[in-house]
């Protein structure tokens, strides 16, 4: 009696999910080729940055990143680290998919700011909003990524767009909470200062709740790094070039050492990535402390 | 620099919560604070709030913790909106105004000083005193040539780049009233400005507000918990209980003639040697025969008369007003008396 679970009838639920499918499809044919026109942009914007990085020699993207490294720090242990790990990436031959990862992280990482941002700030100044926005986010981070996949898939087809999409979707939520996170917990006096000076929303905004609420938004561009980095290996599957492609070729032929290498190299691009960002954190807010001396 | 102006408080009625404009019938027919909260679960902050407080004057508003202070000094430049009532500046009222009207009324007729300071702590000494003048769109130049002056003013000349976390409390509300003057508005104000510092830093900044009156001249409104501070600063004083002004009139008046055991109780440990004036206890000229040899203005106080009569030996001053007309006498006896509380 109990052995099985009730179902839906099997007949009932087959049509379901056909008349789902059907219907996307049906979207997807009449507007797919507009929503790719849509993110011709983008596209552009994603061959020109990865072209910019492949081509450019490799002596001078060292010296650029160890100078990033230097003014995001100030410490000479934080470029020495940097530099080595780029070069002890690059001896192991994996400079050019190096370079097309962090082409891809970089553009992932400013659309998610680009796009977080306003939602983050929009969040924090509506409770309604907030209670809309966090179970789509909620649901966004449970989600197996490979399960939206499908229908970026479906609308875009395989290629850097679909993958810069996912890993977008995949790497913002952090972006977003963090955002409103960070504006809602702005001193209350210093915003009724601002309010009584005469400010106007804007100047609210960018003076006073935008500039105090940036290391908790750097935190969040922190992690967003992070995990757009972890999905580099999974968009790979629709074809985003990079570390994450041998590691997929390594999954499915055995080759242990080649997905390890690639795997080693994500972490280090990680950690540099990680680092570089926390120390300049720090560095703007020293000031912040609010604590009397 | 702009000419003081007066600001006058009508029927002001602020009930928290979302149907307060439901209750304030209510209350005006006897409703308490806490008859309020227990049965609709709203607030009362005000009630019936009817204050004058004329151009160039400072206002004390006083009271414990709860009374509606802040709420009330919020009202002025409406960080908080009323339930009800008119606050009239300049014959307009800031309860009708719309947002653009009350963002420029902000910008030059009020400036706020905060208890906590309220400074934007990524900014410099500087860029916090001018941050008035950018939010009006002063360009650069002339906003640092105006925080300058106000930051010397203030005495903090060679802080100005530092940032507030490297300031000590007192130090950072230099910062805040550098910022509120560098506006010059007509209106400062200033809710419990100094009860974060310690009392002699507190003293000395009471000095710089006073000897910076004597020169700029503004309506200040000035709320403390403080009576000492309330009688040094206050040319008038107001004090509020559960959101009601329960007396208003000078320092003299409430410590001679409290209103009630409320206000009785707060006045009670003044040293009212030091507030009390000579005119207003002094007697009529000529009960007793002998002409005083010695004389005292009417605006001093009996401690300070007291101690003219101690250093001369004598026991009778005469009193004379502005002019030197002489108005009154007074007797070692009767000052000491009232300063001591007896009488
Ligand atoms: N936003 C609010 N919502 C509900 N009640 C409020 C709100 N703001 C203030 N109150 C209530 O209004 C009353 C007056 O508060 P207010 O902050 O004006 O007191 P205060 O005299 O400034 O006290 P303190 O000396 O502690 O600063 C208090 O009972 C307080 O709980
Ligand atoms: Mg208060």
């Amino acid at each position: 009696m109990f052995d099985e679970f009730p179902q839906i009838d099997n007949g009932l639920l087959r049509d379901l999910k056909r008349a789902i499918d059907e219907g996307f499809r049906a979207f997807t044919r009449s507007y797919g080729d507009a929503i790719e026109t849509m993110f011709d942009p983008l596209r552009h914007f994603l061959n020109w940055s990865e072209k910019l990085l492949t081509g450019t020699p490799w002596p001078i993207i060292i010296l650029i990143a160890a100078g990033l490294a230097w003014f995001a720090s100030r410490s000479a242990r934080m470029v020495i680290g940097c530099v080595a790990t780029l070069c002890l990436i690059g001896a192991f031959g994996m400079w050019d998919d190096m370079m097309k990862t962090i082409s891809m992280i970089l553009t992932s990482t400013l659309m998610a700011i680009a796009v977080g941002l306003p939602i983050g700030v929009l969040m924090s100044r509506s409770d309604r909003v907030q209670a809309v926005v966090n179970p789509v986010l909620d649901v966004m981070q449970t989600m197996p990524p490979f399960v939206y996949l499908i229908p970026v898939v479906m609308l875009l087809g395989i290629g850097k767009v679909p993958g810069l999409i996912a890993v977008v979707i995949y790497a913002i939520p952090p972006m977003i909470r963090l955002t409103n996170l960070g504006i809602r917990q702005v001193d209350g006096e210093v915003l009724e200062a601002a309010d009584a000076f005469g400010s106007s929303r804007w100047q609210r905004l960018v003076k006073a709740e935008l500039p105090l609420a940036l290391p908790t938004i750097m935190a969040g561009i922190n992690q967003t790094i992070m995990m757009a980095l972890a999905m580099v290996v999974i968009a790979s599957m629709i074809g985003v070039q990079g570390l994450g492609q041998p590691v997929l070729q390594a999954i499915s032929n055995q080759y242990f050492t080649l997905g390890l290498f690639n795997g080693l190299a994500i972490v280090g691009i990680a950690i540099v990535f990680d680092r570089v960002s926390q120390a300049w954190g720090r560095r703007i807010q020293k000031h912040r402390g609010g604590h009397h001396v | 620099m702009s000419e003081p102006i007066g600001i006058e408080i009508r029927n002001l009625y602020k009930i928290f919560g979302p149907r307060g404009a439901d209750y304030v019938d209510a209350v005006n027919r006897g409703m308490t604070k806490q008859e309020l909260n227990d049965r609709y679960r709203h607030v009362l902050g005000l009630r019936d709030i009817n204050i004058d407080i004329p151009a160039g004057a400072i206002q004390v508003v006083m009271g414990l913790s709860g009374s509606g202070k802040s709420t009330l000094i919020r009202h002025i430049n409406r960080l908080i909106d009323p339930t009800s009532g008119q606050i009239l500046i300049e014959g307009q009222d800031v309860v009708g105004m719309t947002p653009q009207v009350l963002r420029e009324f902000r910008r030059h007729k009020t400036a706020m000083v905060f208890q906590k300071f309220g400074l934007l702590p990524h900014r410099t000494v500087i860029e916090n005193v001018g941050y008035g003048l950018e939010v009006q769109g002063v360009d650069h130049a002339a906003r640092d040539k105006v925080s300058m002056r106000w930051i010397e003013r203030v005495g903090l000349l060679g802080f100005e780049t530092k940032y507030p976390s490297q300031l000590s409390g007192g130090m950072q509300q230099r910062v805040g009233l550098a910022r509120a003057l560098a506006n010059d508005a007509p209106i400062l104000l200033m809710d419990e400005a100094y009860s974060a510092l310690d009392p002699l830093i507190r003293y000395d900044m009471q000095t710089v507000l006073l000897d910076l009156q004597k020169e700029v001249r503004k309506t200040i409104v000035f709320i403390t918990h403080d009576l000492d501070e309330a009688l040094r600063i206050g040319d008038r004083i107001a004090l509020l209980r559960d959101g009601q002004v329960i007396q208003q009139g000078t320092g003299q008046d409430i410590v001679l003639n409290p209103a009630d055991d409320y206000v009785a109780n707060f006045v009670q440990h003044v040293d009212r040697g030091k507030v009390v004036q000579v005119g207003s206890v002094m007697e009529p000229l000529g009960i007793n025969g002998t002409a005083p040899a010695m004389m005292v203005k009417s605006d001093a106080t009996l401690t300070d008369a007291v101690r003219q009569m101690m250093a001369k030996g004598v026991h009778f001053l005469e009193v004379q007003d502005k002019g030197g007309k002489p108005v009154g006498r007074l007797s070692l006896e009767r000052a000491i008396s009232v300063a001591a509380g007896a009488a």
